[in-house]
């Protein structure tokens, strides 16, 4: 069973910028409706297996990304 | 019918441009950043790519400060409205555009303090004369790249450099030049950089923007216009995030995919040929127009200091009896009168009856040309 977390971000921009980042790093993920347990805007969010976390979010904080938040989805799809 | 009306917008449109914006409304027809359904995402995910590739066109590193506008027009005025406070000082050229002068006018009534440098009547600009009229209270130059009446360059580098000097901000149109000049903001140092999508750049009208170098703290613009952006809606604020800040409403997404299908298929065709190609236009043009004694011919008559836009008078006839006659006897498409920029006019000496403006573009082949010199021959000859 695979465990997800997502990012959040403040526009739909940053998440496109990211995703690109990401994709070119290997990492499987996939963009997903932002989970209205965590937010309210409208937009989209990164989804990513938590297995990656660590690496995720120091590659983020090396590059200093602008992002709202990163959450523990558990098992949930989003 | 031979178009030569391309400073005015750029005819016929490359077939990919067409493709692009049917084929975004077809596949990808959600509203970008709104949703987080597969459709918005292929959207927004067109807006992202085209951005990328205005940054890299211009030589921004950040995508984000890729603000995508209705025109270039709505692009200054973002601009010059988000920075300006009454009490600051802008300079200008006096070959602008009144998508320059008429909100300068504007902001002078609210307590903006505008001088205006005069240019030489062949549209030419000395830097230093710009440097004359700085003073300590100046926030901001703006000005033209390239006259859309003449053609004539302006000496953007020379003047960033003294702009900077004296702590001030360069903001240029190049609503003329883009797609057909390469470009490169950080190497002019242009600070904000207003364009449009519609002429050289081969996409639709509708489509334009603002970009602003990676230097430049964005606190110091206010947004022209606030609303929905699909980010932070718990907020009744606008937001600071770049680029929504200065983008709320929804997109004009086939525009901006016909923008980034146009700049593929510029890189495809090699800005340098483009170039290289309109001198050689400019040059039969000027030299076929200066062989009929009767007429004059405006700005440098020179393509190494001017764009392929040559403006032209015959004494004892009106522009437009000229311009409608090429139309209607020879299919030769022009534009005549004072091309929404009566500044530039009075300074050529061409005010208030104006010129016949001839603006070949990258479709614009030499035998179009020949035969455009010949009509014009016959219509100042009858």
């Amino acid at each position: 069973m695979t465990l997800y977390g997502v990012i959040l971000f403040h526009t739909t921009s940053s998440v496109l910028r990211v995703e690109k980042r990401l994709i070119k790093e290997g990492f499987a993920i996939r963009l997903v409706p932002t989970p209205r347990q965590f937010s309210s805007d409208c937009g989209i969010a990164l989804r990513f297996d938590w297995n990656d976390h660590e690496r995720i979010t120091s590659m983020l904080g090396e590059e200093k990304v602008e992002f709202a938040a990163i959450h523990f989805l558990d098992a949930n799809p989003v | 019918m031979i178009y030569l009306d391309q400073a005015a917008t750029s005819w016929p449109k490359p077939p990919e441009v067409l493709k692009a914006m049917t084929d975004v409304l077809e596949n990808a027809g959600g509203n970008p950043g709104r949703s987080g359904h597969r459709l918005s995402i292929a959207a927004a995910r067109i807006i992202y790519d085209t951005r990328e590739e205005i940054s890299r066109f211009f030589g921004v590193s950040d995508p984000l400060r890729v603000i995508f506008t209705g025109n270039a027009t709505h692009a200054i005025n973002l601009a010059l409205k988000g920075i300006l406070k009454p009490g600051d000082h802008v300079i200008t050229s006096s070959m602008e555009h009144n998508a320059v002068m008429r909100p300068l006018r504007n902001l002078e009534k609210r307590g903006i303090r505008l001088s205006i440098v005069p240019c030489a009547s062949n549209g030419t600009l000395d830097a230093k004369d710009i440097g004359r009229m700085v003073a300590s209270d100046t926030r901001l130059v703006v000005m033209v790249h390239a006259s859309n009446v003449v053609g004539t360059l302006l000496p953007v580098a020379e003047v960033a450099a003294i702009v900077h000097q004296a702590g001030a901000l360069l903001l240029v149109d190049v609503a003329q030049t883009a797609g057909i000049i390469p470009m490169d903001m950080t190497a002019m140092g242009i600070d904000l950089l207003a364009f449009t999508g519609h002429k050289e750049l081969q996409a639709p009208p509708g489509i334009g923007g603002l970009v602003i170098a990676d230097h430049i703290d964005i606190a110091q613009i206010d947004p022209l216009i606030c609303g929905g952006t699909g980010s932070r809606s718990e907020s009744e604020e606008q937001p600071d995030d770049l680029p929504d800040k200065f983008e709320s409403g929804t997109a004009n997404l086939a525009g901006i995919a016909g923008l980034g299908a146009g700049l593929r298929w510029l890189k495809d065709r090699g800005i340098e040929e483009i170039c290289a190609h309109l001198k050689t236009l400019s040059r039969m043009l000027i030299d076929g127009l200066s062989a009929f004694p009767e007429v004059k011919i405006y700005g440098t008559l020179d393509p190494a200091r001017s764009i392929a836009v040559v403006s032209f008078t015959v004494a004892g006839r009106h522009v437009s009896e000229i311009g409608f006659r090429l139309d209607e006897e020879y299919g030769v498409l022009s534009r005549v009168g004072l091309h929404c920029a009566p500044a530039a006019h009075k300074t050529i000496g061409s005010f208030p009856e104006g010129t016949v403006r001839l603006a070949p573009g990258v479709f614009t082949t030499t035998e179009d040309i020949r035969l455009a010199i010949r009509a014009i021959g016959r219509v100042i000859r009858s």
